[in-house]
């Protein structure tokens, strides 16, 4: 099959439908509606289900009903709908029920703008509801990417039985990629045993997550921890790795973010400064060994997101103080310039001066990239 | 079957418990008709045999372990979502039978704009509304459904209207939309009034397995607990001051 020219919100649409996805249900919402539109035209035509809802308190219960019997379904939204959506995802969680959510994340906090933000990070991978769960949440940083990690998101919600985010800024729902979609997947043609499909011959089958007694609660929440164990040592955790093998200060950045990174690593690498990429994919789990063991490469750690810095609070816990970790961000749906970042690095790897040098008349700490720098 | 209700040689079992009901103990109060509603329901989807493709959607309230109840497939939806749930089950499983039962906390507060939504939709799912005209589950607070003057654990002075409104009528309200095919409201209180209820939800089921749209069933049910009142005096009250300002009839047939 060829590459064709593709929206993110579309390409996400026609890779949830090619995975088998049964049923959507949504809310319109700025920057992922271009996704809800086009499923209500391509799921009708398959005889599949679409259906606008009231809110995306309706839809997330929605997604929980269908999701219970045992079918593919899903829901688009981006960050207001997706805290609305809290109370469903944490039912969903503690009842051990498949669904895929895609999260097209705006600019917050309220009804902040429409604009790509990468702000939604705690709230997904930490908070997504009360009680004690993470979803599994992939990152993709390019259209053709968010198509394969769709895909990928039906087969671990229905293999782990469990909640998994596609989580995208604005820009990559937004934007036009060439990219490859995958063939399309029959659908089952039964049930898994534990759907809600009427107890015909067998013993009715229960779907809650009410567990009164403590001791109960306690064992199903034991339970529920040992699946997320399960999830984390059980090869789900996925990164890319640009131009790490040899490099000094390693950048950090996930979805767009990661993008203007890797720009910045190309030209940072003219200029002879060694500069990698570390881009991790699955957000939860999250790859903290693999940084654990980068810190004996690199000695500095510069973290680029599209928020207040919200992932660059694992990437300290992994490194455990090794190596100094810093951030550089950008909010209100700013996405931030190569050249940002470039300068950033600069002044960490001492070939500029920093504000606080030029203040306390210090000169760059490392004469020799210093050097380096001015002869280019 | 149960040894207790097993038949000597030469006795005919007339009243048995339904299959579609399971044999276990209430935690409802005595006096509850919960108890009640569960059984017709379940004498409904028997009769009508529905109940291996029937799927139940309990809500928040004291009708949460309403699935310990029932034998059929079940789940516990989010407080006030029960419809909406519903809604996706019936969206992708057309053949199944869908019922939620739910609370007037659960249906005419917090899950308003689920149920208003789901019948203007037209959804053809079968909704079992219990008002008893207070929050029983978390100890007897004012619920939208609450009479006025009627002294509740948050309205100690009894309800004044002119601070928190007036009781919503929620079979008058749903029988008004066009995607409600059958909306009525019915009573607990006495013998004729079960016999009627009965009915009632029996059409329900009917108008669902006919696909006709949305169906609903206001039963006025009691509270002794939070009432404060012997089981007796509880059903005099719904006859007596319930039944007056929540009318029973057909809203929508």
């Amino acid at each position: 099959m060829s590459k064709k020219l593709m929206k993110g919100n579309v390409a996400i649409a026609e890779a949830s439908v090619r995975a088998g996805c049964e049923a959507y249900f949504g809310y319109p919402i700025t920057p992922q509606t271009e996704l809800l539109e086009y499923m209500s035209e391509r799921m009708p035509e398959l005889g599949r289900v679409f259906l606008q809802a009231e809110s995306e308190v309706a839809a997330i219960n929605m997604v929980y009903g269908a999701a219970a019997t045992g079918v593919r379904v899903m829901t688009s939204s981006s960050s207001p709908g997706i805290s609305l959506m809290q109370e469903g995802f944490s039912y969903i969680a503690g009842s051990d029920v498949p669904a895929v959510i895609v999260d097209v994340m705006r600019g917050g906090p309220g009804l902040g703008n429409i604009q790509p933000s990468q702000g939604d990070y705690n709230q997904i991978t930490k908070t997504a509801g009360h009680g004690d769960f993470h979803p599994i949440v992939l990152a993709p940083a390019s259209v053709q990417e968010a198509i394969d990690l769709t895909v990928l998101a039906f087969d671990l919600a229905e293999k782990y039985r469990t909640l998994v985010f596609v989580v995208v800024d604005g820009a990559i729902g937004q934007m036009m990629e060439p990219a490859e979609l995958p063939p399309m997947r029959e659908l089952p043609s039964g049930r898994p045993d534990w759907a809600l499909t009427g107890a015909k011959g067998r013993e009715k089958n229960v779907i809650s997550s009410l567990f009164l007694g403590t001791t109960e609660l306690e064992l199903m929440n034991k339970e529920l921890q040992a699946k997320l164990a399960y999830i984390q040592a059980n090869n789900e955790i996925r990164y890319e790795e640009y131009m790490t093998n040899d490099a000094d200060l390693l950048l950090v950045a996930f979805g767009t973010a990661a993008r203007v990174a890797q720009t910045a690593v190309q030209h940072l690498r003219q200029e002879g400064l060694k500069v990698g990429l570390f881009r991790p994919i699955t957000l939860w789990p999250f790859p903290s060994r693999r940084l654990t063991q980068l810190t004996y490469l690199a000695d500095t750690f510069l973290v680029v997101e599209m928020n207040a810095g919200q992932m660059v609070h694992d990437v300290r816990a992994a490194v455990h103080e090794r190596v100094p970790v810093h951030f550089y961000g950008r909010m209100g749906g700013v996405i931030p310039m190569p050249e940002e970042v470039e300068q950033k690095v600069r002044e960490l790897m001492r070939v500029v001066p920093t504000e606080d040098d030029v203040q306390t008349h210090q000169f760059p700490v490392k004469p020799q990239a210093a050097h380096e720098f001015l002869r280019m | 079957m149960n040894p207790a209700v097993m038949t000597a040689p030469n006795e005919t079992l007339v009243y048995a418990r339904p299959q579609s009901l399971a044999d276990c103990y209430t935690h409802y109060c005595p006096g509850c008709t919960h108890g009640t509603a569960h059984r017709l329901v379940a004498e409904v989807l028997d009769e009508l045999g529905l109940r291996e493709r029937t799927i139940l959607v309990a809500s928040v309230g004291c009708s949460v372990f309403a699935y310990n109840y029932f034998n059929v497939d079940a789940c516990e939806a989010p407080h006030g979502r029960a419809p909406a749930m519903a809604t996706g089950i019936k969206r992708v499983n057309p053949n199944n039978i869908v019922f939620t039962y739910q609370g007037d906390g659960d249906l005419a507060s917090i899950g308003m704009g689920e149920v208003i939504h789901a019948a203007a939709r037209g959804e053809n799912i079968t909704i079992i509304f219990l008002n008893n005209a207070t929050y029983g589950m978390t100890g007897g607070q004012m619920a939208p459904t609450t009479l006025p003057g009627q002294k509740t654990s948050s309205s100690p002075q009894g309800r004044d209207v002119a601070m928190t409104g007036y009781p919503l009528h929620m079979a008058e309200l749903l029988g008004s939309l066009p995607g409600t095919a059958y909306s009525v409201r019915r009573s607990l209180h006495d013998a004729r009034h079960v016999i009627q209820a009965k009915k009632a939800i029996r059409t329900a089921f009917e108008v669902q397995m006919a696909n006709k749209g949305f169906s609903v069933v206001e039963l006025l049910s009691s509270c002794p607990t939070n009432w404060g009142m012997t089981p007796e005096q509880s059903l005099t009250w719904i006859k007596e001051q319930m039944v007056p300002v929540y009318p029973l009839g057909d809203f929508k047939v």
